[in-house]
């Protein structure tokens, strides 16, 4: 069977953030030590990736304010500032990832995550999961309506907190450009003292990641748009192989 | 207006966003059945083939390991990997008999859990790709993904001649990169452990 997959632009990884990071505490004992593998001229195994159009999505998997709602006497909507979060998904080269899939979560409004492991004091909210996905379109447009997440602490140094975020994933055309990220807030004074950005060493490493605040989206009464681009390694060529 | 991909590197290409770890509660994005949640209406979860799949109905197991020793509780695994022709197929279907993409966390025991297929050996440049199982590992305390391939132990002959495993420099840490075949009951069962750091640290790929 004929395969046409493309090459990918290398990935800069003095760009991204090295494995080792002593200020964040957890990447000591969990970062390899030996030099990694390089596959150069990759093979079909490393170029190809799946793709989700077959996946039966929820009415509401990209609507954070409707898909965990209560039923009963607790119904409503989740406590917060209402937004939508939205953007592109693009290649290095500028042009847009259409039809890939984005997931994202996320802790609520008061920072608490919904989840067994998470026991910060912050209460849950009975209307909010955290949890969205959706497929961009044929521009590589994804879009979230979600609220903003709180801030939480978090055990590292002493005192240590997250600035707000969201946790973004990102499949792309093939595992080669598979991302997980997080979104953070344009103007967040926690965003420069949280050891996880810090494990970027360039300060425009960590530009990549502040949404911002896009008035022009925004609906008036309703809810606040922030921008967010992700952008994965670009396709270099495509070429056939037997 | 500000676009943050007006930043580029000295090429003018644009510059990838950076990777951060996916943190202890990843389940909640990835793994919902992890973090307690009740399924939407279609998953990608770690089921690949369901009984009429074709090929050899295999299991896929393992643990993370930190370089203390301790197992990663909180690690994603997620796998790609070519159906038993040595095709991949990128469609990602839970109603086909098999997709080639699947998701698992580590559970209380440790161990991350697949039902696939034996993958077939994919062509590359004139020669043939030991059968073998493309693994990415997502984790707190991992800033930017881990990938590594699972490859198989009673594939000796097909693995000796690998052009991806001979690029391995060390054949001590090739043996970092086969799973092993634990019980032959209802379907063969294959470990692949995998050591972040330390004396037998994992071979992880740049690609
Ligand atoms: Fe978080």
């Amino acid at each position: 069977m004929s395969q046409n997959y493309p090459y990918f632009v290398a990935r800069d990884r003095a760009w991204q953030p090295a494995q080792y990071t002593p200020g964040y505490k957890t990447s000591v004992s969990r970062s390899p030590r030996q030099a990694l593998v390089s596959i150069q001229n990759a093979s079909p195994s490393e170029r190809s990736g799946p793709v989700f159009h077959n996946l039966d999505m929820g009415q509401h998997d990209n609507d954070l304010l409707m898909n965990f709602r209560t039923e009963g006497s607790q119904a409503g909507l989740p406590i917060g500032e209402r937004i939508v979060v939205h953007g592109r998904v693009i290649d290095q080269f500028g042009k847009p990832v259409p039809h890939t899939l984005v997931e994202m979560w996320q802790a609520n409004a008061g920072g608490r995550y919904r989840h067994k492991k998470d026991s910060y004091l912050a209460p849950l909210d009975p209307n909010f999961g955290g949890v969205g996905r959706c497929m961009t379109d044929a521009e590589g447009r994804y879009r979230f309506r979600t609220v903003r997440p709180g801030p939480y602490p978090w055990p590292n140094g002493i005192n240590t907190w997250r600035p707000a975020h969201i946790h973004v994933s990102v499949m792309g055309p093939s595992i080669s450009t598979r991302l997980i990220t997080q979104m953070y807030f344009e103007g967040d004074p926690l965003v420069p003292l949280c050891p996880i950005v810090q494990v970027l060493k360039d300060p425009e490493a960590v530009e990549t990641m502040i949404a911002r605040l896009d008035m022009a989206m925004s609906k008036p009464m309703d809810y606040l748009a922030y921008r967010f681009d992700v952008v994965v390694r670009g396709a270099l060529q495509t070429y056939f192989e037997e | 207006m500000y676009s943050q991909y007006k930043l580029q590197d000295e090429t003018g290409l644009l510059r990838e966003t950076a990777s951060q770890t996916a943190g202890p509660f990843v389940h909640i994005g990835l793994a919902l059945e992890i973090a307690g949640f009740e399924s939407r209406s279609d998953e990608i979860w770690q089921d690949l083939a369901k009984e009429n799949a074709e090929g050899e109905h295999i299991e896929l197991v393992g643990s993370v390991y930190d370089g203390n020793g301790d197992l990663v509780h909180d690690a994603l695994i997620e796998i790609w990997q070519a159906d038993s022709h040595g095709n991949y197929v990128a469609d990602f279907d839970n109603k086909k008999p098999f997709s080639g993409f699947g998701r698992s966390a580590c559970a209380m025991d440790g161990d991350f859990y697949f039902k696939t297929i034996k993958p077939g050996q994919v062509d590359f440049d004139g020669k043939s790709m030991a059968p073998h199982i493309n693994i990415a590992i997502f984790a707190r305390g991992i800033n930017l993904h881990l990938q590594t391939r699972a490859y198989f132990d009673d594939e000796e002959a097909a693995n000796e001649n690998c052009p991806i495993l001979n690029r391995v420099p060390s054949p001590v840490r090739r043996k970092t990169l086969i799973a092993v075949k634990e019980s032959n009951n209802e379907k063969p069962r294959y470990r692949f452990d995998i050591r972040l750091q330390g004396d037998d640290e994992t071979v992880f790929f740049d690609f």
